[in-house]
């Protein structure tokens, strides 16, 4: 096992580098790489790839490079955000059921009514009931992105709160739990040093699984309209549209499946090498 | 645990009239319109005419008792009567589907053997390789096969079914020409002609579909797996020298289960919801595309009704990933 | 006159002709297409959906059906009714039908001109929701004098007779099939409404909505030698682009319909040399409507409503520069390939271009649309790139509902607006809100909740009188008529509305045609609407299919008898 040693953090570095990288490229996008990705150029449309665009054109003669990496910013805040939102709203749930006898059953009632709703109406409401306001207060880019954040947030948290709830169950059944409750220590103490930590990992593998789903479902909301302006440009949109020509020009496809799969895969890694630090017990064992 | 099981059971019943409630009520709310997909040139007038004998100008409660009546009464009775041959159901109307003037519960009739055939296999393919994948990279952590699987997993999963849905077509349906790249529903298998037909038409879907629920399920078991693995018990169990494979099975299994079980009883019901994306690529046409093609078209009676039946299998498969919580760990109770 | 209303009976011959190859009814085997939107029932009456009328055109067929070129043919008559013949009578109130000689339903029985009467009846039958009512509109009673000949009575006097029992939309029921299927009990007559009986050459065995449906020869079809293939299978669901991969590269299918798609898709899947593409032109343009009100939402409750014209688009000026500035020919490029031709029209252009139509539009002209927006007091006095004056920069919403070439289109309109220091915003709206009719919601075209917003429209059959009087001032929508109605642009204008009443009692095809022209020509150089690209229809089919005649003024399959295997 002492190879298994050396590789850990290695993978935990990796991940973070990797991660970090994309993150950066995409950030600083506009200054690495000087076109708009919102600039046409109906005369070169559907280019290959040549020294003036990197990656080539699109079939309105936008500048991919400059498409992927807008699209990541976008991405990427999408993936973080609604992943938090929906760790956060899955945990809290979870903990509660698991912890407070008579939660359990109204909160596992209310994940079950989640979970067999229907995505696409949710969203249909929330756009309808929610977009002028927002548009209003944010600005009309910003607004229909906090509302992607929320939509996907409020209706990915059922499963982490399910397999929370399991672990904390299990938890609770433990012997120092006990001896904690018999010296009467209070329920958020239990929750944050006893219960959090022991289910730690599931949250972490919920979390990283979370940002995955968070990108994808972007990329099936632009699918079907009810996302992002059609303007925008997201590796989902983008990978959606660039199918279409996979025959012909893979690049437009590969490139932001390629860049969603790494910052995903970074992102595994990230939340893997964390979970065994989160782990001393494990760490100090083995 | 029977206590529990009578309790949850007799709250099932008004868990589900609650969904339904809600699920009307958000299709009431949104926006769209059933007439939508008519063509332009049928005037408003026509228009009026045509939603007030979907009944769509009787008021919101009426709709919905009538909804739950038809759904709750009539439908059983048709299906009994249909077995055994009575005529409970005489003289009432059944629920039809707006889009296609047909009744409801024939539609998933239709639509239900291919998803199950598909998205059914898919489960259970994907599952019955994510757990020995996942109980293995855990065991051997960042092993060459845990950093292989891994990888292979996360790509799996972090590539939408559009995308290789489409590549597994191009690669063995238009280059290679081996499988068919369009499910044909009316296939019957009766020999093994058919049955090759059958195995090749299903192949694409159900590999799209089993590289998506491998990816998600063996996360979850590898990490339970180390969780175990780190435990006291297993230490103390390596000191007394009992052997890694019975250890395995015996001791640390059962317990890393517990939370897998959860995931894998959640994925079940959609199963029977079908998968809307692959569906749509392969042309399965099962209950993904029925639902999605319904809630387009603002199909209520169609979409209201797959929800509920989809909500009384989440129902029920909770109940059981929580008995089966009990039994995988005694340490949980439920009294 | 180009509208295709000539009665070209005579060249049917020509397209009628026995094709090459075939060998007699059923001696091709199966035919295999694909419609990647499924019908969802195969009674016209109760859809008007295009995909539910051409699943049914293979049994359920019309007594005068429409040639590719929009002429009509006679179908299950021997002659078209019309003045000079004496059909039609000459105060134009009566139209009289006679069947050909021994026509069979598919189950034996004889068709009879009662079953003509019973089909008007169906549609009109009060609670029976039928979505063609308006092809039945007007008539009073179809009288019967014999078993071959039915007489249809107008209320008033018809200048176009040819609603009831011509084309897809309004073809014969069989009167014993769906005697207790009228009014409320049509809904629940699933197995007459899923397997009609007809006189097309194919009957349904099999009938999944949404999903396939299986046809067999009709044995009692009225030509023995046909039709060439002994069974179909139209298969639903998936996207534009998997049918024409399933038919152009893999050929697992033999014909795709709609195949909607960018033209080098296409042309690079047909460079497989496995089948090719086919396209035919109709009456469906894509526009911009603009909007005559002011949406601005501080005027609450008669916000998009007369009592606010536009502060900006009332301006004439304005609307012709919005169209001066975009380039037709480069967006039928991008969005339709072979499908798409630009337009300045409305109505259909025929192919020799012959007729009034303007066509200056077909050339963009950025520096003419800036000189009009300044000499209209549009300038862009702040430098911030929009124009403004008065104080309120010329900013634009403009909306459309979720499709991919129509969110290409607005991508490219946006820039060329910016061009000419118009700044846009973009909204898409699911189709299924945006072409609802819902009141309660504000994203419908009805409402018009935006400054301009694009979508395609057509005309059924060969006349566009219904068509064109939707820009009367009396089909406006606002909220006495829950936003019911179909001029959305909420332009008035008497001199348009005197137009379509002339429209309304002028008989003769030429005539009628002109006043047709003139009423296109006031909508478009009012810039009303501003006609953006005639789109066709297009399908692919596999190189051995022969006698696929694709049209846009019927059926898809309208001669689906034809139809055979091309053998080498």
């Amino acid at each position: 096992m002492t190879s298994a040693h050396r590789r850990r953090p290695l993978a935990l570095w990796f991940g973070a580098g990797l991660l970090g990288l994309i993150v950066l490229c995409t950030l600083l996008g506009p200054i690495l790489w000087g076109l708009p990705g919102d600039q046409m150029d109906l005369t070169a449309r559907n280019q290959g790839p040549s020294g003036a665009h990197p990656l080539g054109t699109d079939q309105l003669g936008r500048d991919l490079l400059a498409r992927v990496l807008a699209g990541g910013r976008i991405s990427l805040g999408v993936g973080a955000l609604a992943m938090l939102v929906s760790v956060a709203l899955g945990t809290a749930v979870g903990v509660l059921a698991g912890m407070v006898r008579w939660l359990d059953g109204p909160l596992m009632r209310v994940t079950d009514l989640f979970l067999s709703l229907p995505l696409l109406p949710l969203v249909l409401i929330a756009i309808t009931l929610f977009r002028a306001p927002l548009s209003a207060t944010f600005g009309p880019e910003t607004g229909i992105f906090v509302l992607v954040v929320a939509v996907i947030g409020a209706t990915s948290w059922m499963q982490t709160a399910r397999v929370v709830r399991s672990e904390v169950l299990g938890v609770m059944g433990r012997s120092y739990i006990m001896a904690a409750r018999s010296t009467g220590t209070r329920g958020v103490t239990i929750a944050t040093r006893h219960v959090l930590p022991n289910t730690q990992s599931a949250i972490i593998v919920s979390a990283t699984l979370s940002v995955a789903t968070a990108i994808i479902t972007e990329s099936t909301l632009s699918f079907l309209g009810l996302g992002f302006p059609p303007d925008f440009a997201t590796w989902g949109r983008l990978l959606f549209d660039g199918t279409a020509y996979l025959s012909d020009y893979p690049g437009r496809a590969i490139w932001p499946g390629a860049l969603i799969s790494l910052s995903v895969l970074a992102t595994v890694y990230v939340g893997d090498g964390l979970r065994d630090r989160s782990d001393p017990r494990y760490f100090k064992n083995r | 645990m029977l206590n529990y099981t009578i309790r949850r059971l007799t709250l099932a019943l008004p868990t589900l009239l609650a969904i339904s409630l809600v699920v009307f009520a958000l299709m009431e709310l949104a926006p769209g319109d059933p007439m939508a997909q008519l063509p332009l040139t049928i005037s408003p007038e026509v228009k009026a005419q045509i939603r007030e004998t979907l009944g769509l100008d009787a008021p919101s409660h009426v709709r919905f008792g009538k909804w739950l009546w038809q759904l709750g009464v009539v439908e059983p009775s048709v299906w009994l009567d249909h077995v055994f041959g009575t005529t409970l159901a005489e003289g009432q109307t059944r629920m039809i589907s707006w889009q296609t003037r047909g009744p409801v519960m024939d539609l998933i009739g239709q639509r239900l053997p291919q998803t199950l055939w598909v998205v059914g296999l898919a489960y259970l393919f994907g599952t019955a390789l994510a757990l020995p994948v996942g109980i293995w990279s855990a065991y051997r952590q960042y092993s060459a096969f845990d950093q292989i699987t891994t990888g292979v997993s996360i790509i799996g999963f972090a590539v939408p079914p559009f995308f290789s849905g489409v590549l597994l077509i191009l690669l063995f349906s238009v280059h290679l020409e081996w499988l068919s790249s369009v499910y044909d529903t009316t296939l019957r298998v009766t020999g093994w002609d058919s049955f090759g037909q059958q195995l090749r038409q299903m192949a694409l879907p159900v590999a799209v579909l089993s590289l998506q629920t491998t990816a998600q399920i063996s996360r979850y078991m590898r990490s339970a797996m180390l969780d175990h693995l780190g435990q006291d018990y297993v230490r103390a169990a390596r000191a007394r020298g009992i052997n890694e494979g019975g250890m395995l099975w015996r001791h640390v299994l059962p317990n890393a289960l517990v939370p897998v079980v959860s995931v894998i009883a959640l994925g079940l019901p959609q199963v029977f919801a079908g998968a809307i994306v692959t569906e749509q690529i392969f042309r399965v046409n099962g209950v993904g595309h029925l639902l999605i093609s319904s809630i387009q078209a603002n199909d209520l009676p169609t979409v209201q009704t797959i929800t509920v039946l989809l909500a009384t299998l989440i129902v029920i498969c909770n109940l059981l990933a929580d008995l089966a919580y009990g039994a995988l760990d005694p340490r949980i109770r439920y009294d | 006159m180009t509208l295709p209303t000539t009665l070209t009976g005579l060249a049917l011959g020509a397209l009628m002709a026995l094709p090459l190859g075939a060998e007699g009814r059923g001696a091709d085997g199966a035919l295999r297409i694909l419609y990647w939107q499924a019908p969802s029932t195969l009674n016209p009456y109760l859809s008007g959906g295009i995909k539910d009328n051409e699943a049914a055109s293979l049994c359920l067929e019309p007594l005068i059906r429409y040639d590719p070129t929009g002429a009509m043919i006679p179908w299950l008559v021997d002659v078209v009714p019309t003045l000079e013949n004496g059909g039609v009578s000459a105060d134009l109130t009566r139209i009289t039908w006679r069947l050909k000689d021994g026509l069979r339903w598919s189950d034996g029985s004889a068709v009879t001109s009662d079953d003509l009467r019973f089909t008007w009846e169906y549609c009109t039958a009060e609670g029976g929701g039928c979505a063609q009512l308006e092809k039945f509109a007007d008539v009073v009673a179809v009288e019967t004098p014999d078993t071959r000949t039915a007489t249809v009575i107008f209320s008033k006097p018809k200048p176009f007779p040819y609603g009831p029992f011509v084309g897809p939309q309004a073809p014969i029921l069989q009167a014993a099939q769906f005697a207790d299927c009228v009014g409320p009990r049509a809904p629940t007559c699933t197995d007459a409404n899923f397997a009609p009986i007809g006189t097309g050459p194919y009957r349904v065995t099999q009938f999944r909505p949404g999903d396939v449906v299986v046809y067999e020869v009709n044995p009692e079809y009225r030509d023995p030698s046909k039709p060439g293939f002994a069974t179909v299978t139209i298969k639903g669901g998936g996207t534009a682009e998997s049918a024409a991969r399933a038919v152009l590269e893999t050929a697992e299918f033999d014909y795709a319909w709609n195949l909607q798609l960018s033209p080098d898709v296409l042309s690079r899947m047909q460079a497989r040399g496995k089948g090719g593409v086919v396209s035919a032109f109709g009456s469906l343009v894509e526009r911009i409507a603009v909007n005559f009100t002011d949406p601005d939402p501080a005027h609450g409750a008669t916000r998009a409503t007369a009592a606010h014209p536009h502060p900006v688009l009332s301006n004439p000026a304005v609307r012709r520069a919005l169209s001066m500035a975009l380039d037709r020919g480069m967006m039928a490029e991008i969005g339709y390939g072979p499908a798409g031709r630009p337009t300045c029209n409305l109505l259909p252009v025929a192919a020799d271009g012959t007729g009034a139509a303007d066509n200056a539009c077909l050339q963009q002209n950025l520096a003419g649309a800036r000189a009009l927006l300044d000499q209209a007091g549009w300038v862009d006095s702040d430098g911030d790139g929009v124009r403004d004056k008065a104080g309120q920069d010329l900013r634009l919403l403009f909306q459309t509902s979720t499709n991919a070439v129509r969110q290409d289109f607005q991508a490219v309109i946006k820039e060329w607006w910016r061009q000419i220091g118009v700044a846009t915003e973009l909204r898409n709206i699911d189709a299924s809100v945006f072409f609802g009719a819902d009141p309660g919601s504000p994203d419908t075209m009805q409402k018009f909740h935006a400054d301009v917003q694009m979508y395609a429209g057509a005309f059924d059959g060969a006349d566009p009188e219904a068509y064109l009087t939707t820009w009367t001032c009396d089909k406006a929508p606002h909220p006495e008529n829950q936003w019911q109605g179909a001029n959305v642009s909420r332009w008035c204008d008497p001199a348009y509305d005197a137009l379509a009443a002339e429209l309304a009692v002028t008989a003769g095809l030429d005539a009628r045609a002109a006043l047709a022209w003139a009423m296109n020509d006031s909508l478009v150089k009012n810039g009303v609407v501003l006609p953006l690209v005639d789109r066709g229809r297009v399908s692919g089919h596999v190189n051995d299919l022969g006698g696929v005649a694709i049209n846009a003024w019927d059926s898809e399959l309208w001669n689906i008898a034809d139809w055979h295997r091309i053998k080498y």
